[in-house]
């Protein structure tokens, strides 16, 4: 069992995982830091707020509002569990778009503009085409489709400017993300689309549901009653299966890979490095466009069109579900209910206390922060693993070899010097769970030596 | 003519000296993506510290004696309170990414995503809604320059030169093209600026003949985030009226585009922010801009949407970078953590 356990503390993505981890609890706590600093010197708040406020940041998607005293109460809430994973399916397809340019080398902080590419072109195709004549479930794939092209098309500009100007994609990528967000405006201003009908919503577009177009439940309302949860999110998850079989078993999403580690050798190798980088890019539109259609599709969101000062945060957001998910698809599905949840919880504090939902948009941006170093933190990790190959070698060379020798295994809790350099304040090696057997053993001798 | 200069100085001047901010950073071989950040950060600190003087009434008596010389030095106190906040806020992208060795880009990323965040939080807090304004009066009457501070009476002409860089402009202006001019210098003329930029083309190098890599990157990014603060305050006074959204509209990400298109070189940086500022002011206000004084706003009159002018200086920016990035010459260790092990 426990070398079981050893093998799987040994795991890259056991590492992984708990590198995360410790991010999201980092982020959390920051936030409750930051939520105590602000009650506490702010007199109209108070340390009852705190503790409010606090509780809510951590348990907000159990948050079930406030009973007949005040207090809040705490259980299992349908409607913010079915929001969660509503809000969830785009944010798993952003991240998505991310984490697959991510694997490819590129940082594709250009889902926004795809995301509203994608958001424009589905809105019109889906109260474009008129429903008397089409079924709208073939109005559906047609927009949806329409949706994810448009996205696929749009992020291709920047991978075609990287891969034939050599520009960086960053940037190119951001330049896009602005001159989308001004042609979406500049489409929808003036047109039919706008919705007219209803009072004060002109800065509105029509929801698809106006043209009878909207995504199939599959049930989940009966799961969470009273929410907009919808069928959007198994085709989410479905997509982020194809994805991860795309990146992982198929000689393209090999290639794609190849790229990205080194783009010379990969070419070395024979593979056509700028059509590569110009289709992960257009794989990575094209799903941040199709996270814009599934969230618009659902019937019940309203576009709000004059958008040429903003970009919407759901593509931004794409960046810190793939990051913390290590950019594996397959993690991004969790991430992204993760990242949904806090924004539930931003919600449930603003309604609830007097903070605003802007402390859960904090705490992402510590995780983001962390998830930068991440490599630092699964090093802390590997710390204990290194320590005892160093003694095993130590112990190997020669065990009795004097004051010299006894050098390495007394520096032991400070092995090797770049994690001792980086982060000598880690959490003492004994916490450590997984101890092989014979790794004690070498412990022991290292302190008797 | 007047108007056309005078506005596109207000967009200039802030790219001008945020993309000096980022020359700064990279030089000495940080990539530092966080400029938007910085300014939205800035920006918020600049406003607050006003906000909150005002609210102490410090300057009141000043302002009712019209006594400019104070409320001028009211404004520099401000650019100063928003360029050390800002610096502060960098040391987080250095700490990552020289102690850690951390991913500049996604650190970088991550300092954006947490200004407007922590700056939203707060004003919400501070405001009880989304936007810090300025307690009392406007910026237009508490900072800037007009003629009647020289003598000039109402109807008095100040002649073109007059009314153009003295009549109605912002004392931060001249500040900004001050500290551009002095830190060029630094960068190119002394000992400091050349181990610095040495620490960005091989730092290995460098650490042979005994520079401290680490210390230089801290200070490279340490002024550039001294430099985005003020600008993002400079660019929130000048052309948002003295208000913090914590947006700036892309500003930070533009400025890196003039420091790309400038090749990292401080002279060209200024051209290209006169020309990125020059479309970014015919964006703004493409409608009221009367070239040659006759009455005729042409660039309404042609019939072109607004919407184009606004994307103009985006695509402005790719179609240069497309056109300049083949000679481009970005500095050498830029993105790469320095290892001293590496040699």
């Amino acid at each position: 069992m426990n070398q079981r356990l050893s093998q799987l503390w040994q795991r890259d993505a056991t590492k992984t995982v708990l590198a995360s981890l410790v991010s999201i609890l980092i982020g959390m706590a920051v936030g409750g830091v930051i939520i105590f600093i602000v009650g506490m010197t702010n007199p109209s708040l108070g340390p009852a707020s705190v503790w409010e406020g606090i509780r809510l940041a951590f348990l907000g998607l159990f948050s079930t509002g406030r009973d007949a005293a005040g207090g809040l109460t705490f259980g299992f809430n349908p409607v913010n569990m079915g929001d969660m994973l509503f809000r969830a399916t785009p944010l798993i397809l952003t991240g998505l778009s991310v984490a697959v340019a991510f694997k490819t080398g590129l940082f594709n902080i250009g889902a926004p503009g795809q995301y509203l590419m994608g958001t424009a072109v589905t809105l019109m195709l889906a109260l474009g085409i008129p429903s008397e004549t089409v079924p709208t479930a073939l109005i559906w794939v047609i927009a949806f489709l329409g949706g994810t092209l448009a996205g696929a098309l749009w992020g291709c500009i920047p991978g075609l400017v990287k891969a034939f100007l050599n520009i960086n994609e960053v940037l190119a990528c951001i330049m896009t993300n602005w001159i989308a967000a001004n042609l979406v405006t500049w489409m929808f201003d003036g047109s039919d689309f706008r919705n007219l009908v209803e009072n004060t919503k002109s800065g509105y577009i029509y929801k698809t549901s106006y043209n009878g177009v909207e995504t199939a439940k599959l049930g989940l309302d009966q799961i969470f009653p009273n929410s907009q949860v919808n069928g959007g999110i198994v085709v989410a998850i479905v997509i982020a299966i194809l994805v991860w079989v795309l990146m992982s078993k198929t000689t393209l999403g090999y290639q794609l890979k190849a790229c990205g580690a080194n783009r010379h050798a990969a070419r070395y190798a024979g593979i056509a490095d700028k059509r590569n980088i110009v289709l992960s890019m257009a794989i990575a539109g094209g799903l941040s466009g199709a996270g814009a259609a599934l969230y618009y599709l659902s019937g019940n969101t309203e576009f709000f069109w004059s958008t040429y000062q903003t970009l919407p945060a759901i593509g931004f957001n794409g960046i810190p579900v793939a990051l913390l998910a290590a950019s594996n698809p397959i993690g991004v599905v969790f991430t992204g209910c993760f990242m949904s949840m806090l924004d539930i919880v931003g919600q449930q504090i603003t309604n609830l206390t007097a903070y605003n939902e802007y402390i859960a948009d904090i705490i992402i941006a510590v995780i983001v922060y962390l998830s930068a170093f991440s490599l630092v933190i699964k090093m802390l990790f590997s710390w204990r693993r290194k320590r005892r190959a160093e003694e095993e070698n130590a112990n190997a060379e020669e065990p009795g070899d004097g004051e010299e020798g006894s050098g390495g295994p007394a520096a032991a809790p400070l092995p090797a010097d770049a994690p001792a350099e980086d982060g000598g304040a880690g959490a003492p090696p004994e916490d450590r769970p997984g101890d092989a057997p014979g790794a004690e053993e070498t412990g022991k001798g290292g302190e008797r030596a | 003519m007047t108007f056309l200069i005078q506005q596109t100085l207000l967009y200039a001047i802030p790219l001008m000296i945020v993309a000096l901010a980022g020359v700064f950073a990279e030089r000495s071989g940080i990539i530092n993506l966080a400029l938007e950040g910085i300014m939205i950060f800035g920006a918020f600190i600049g406003v607050l510290f006003v906000h909150m003087v005002q609210k102490a009434g410090v300057f009141d008596a000043a302002k009712a004696a019209n006594d400019w010389v104070a409320l001028q030095g009211f404004e520099i106190m401000a650019m100063l309170a928003a360029a050390f906040m800002g610096a502060v806020f960098s040391l987080l992208l250095s700490f990552a990414s020289v102690n850690l060795k951390a991913d500049q880009t996604i650190g970088g990323t991550a300092l954006n995503l947490l200004a407007p965040a922590l700056v939203l939080f707060f004003i919400r807090i501070i405001a009880n809604q989304n936007t810090l304004q300025m307690a009392t009066g406007d910026a237009a009457s508490w900072f800037m320059v007009k003629k009647s501070m020289f003598g000039y009476g109402r109807n008095d002409e100040m002649g073109f030169l007059g009314s153009t860089f003295i009549d109605k402009t912002y004392l931060a202006t001249y500040i900004c093209i001050l500290v551009f001019v002095v830190l060029s210098i630094l960068l190119y003329k002394t000992r400091f600026g050349l181990r610095l930029r040495s620490c960005g083309e091989n730092p290995q190098a460098a650490d042979s003949l005994g520079i401290n890599v680490y210390v230089m990157r801290y200070a490279g990014t340490t002024i550039s985030g001294a430099l985005a603060g003020m600008g993002g305050f400079v660019y929130a006074l000048t052309t948002a009226n003295c208000a913090s959204t914590g947006d700036v509209a892309g500003f930070g990400f533009l400025a890196l585009a003039v420091m790309i298109f400038g090749n990292w070189k401080p002279l060209n940086i200024a051209g290209a922010a006169i020309l990125f500022g020059l479309f970014k002011c015919i964006a703004a206000s493409y409608a009221s801009i009367d070239i040659n004084g006759d009455g005729v706003f042409l660039l309404a009159q042609i019939g072109i949407s607004p919407h184009f002018y606004r994307m103009l200086p985006y695509i402005i920016t790719l179609v240069v970078l497309a056109f300049t990035s083949k000679k481009s010459r970005a500095p050498k260790a830029e993105g790469i953590p320095y290892d001293k092990g590496q040699r």
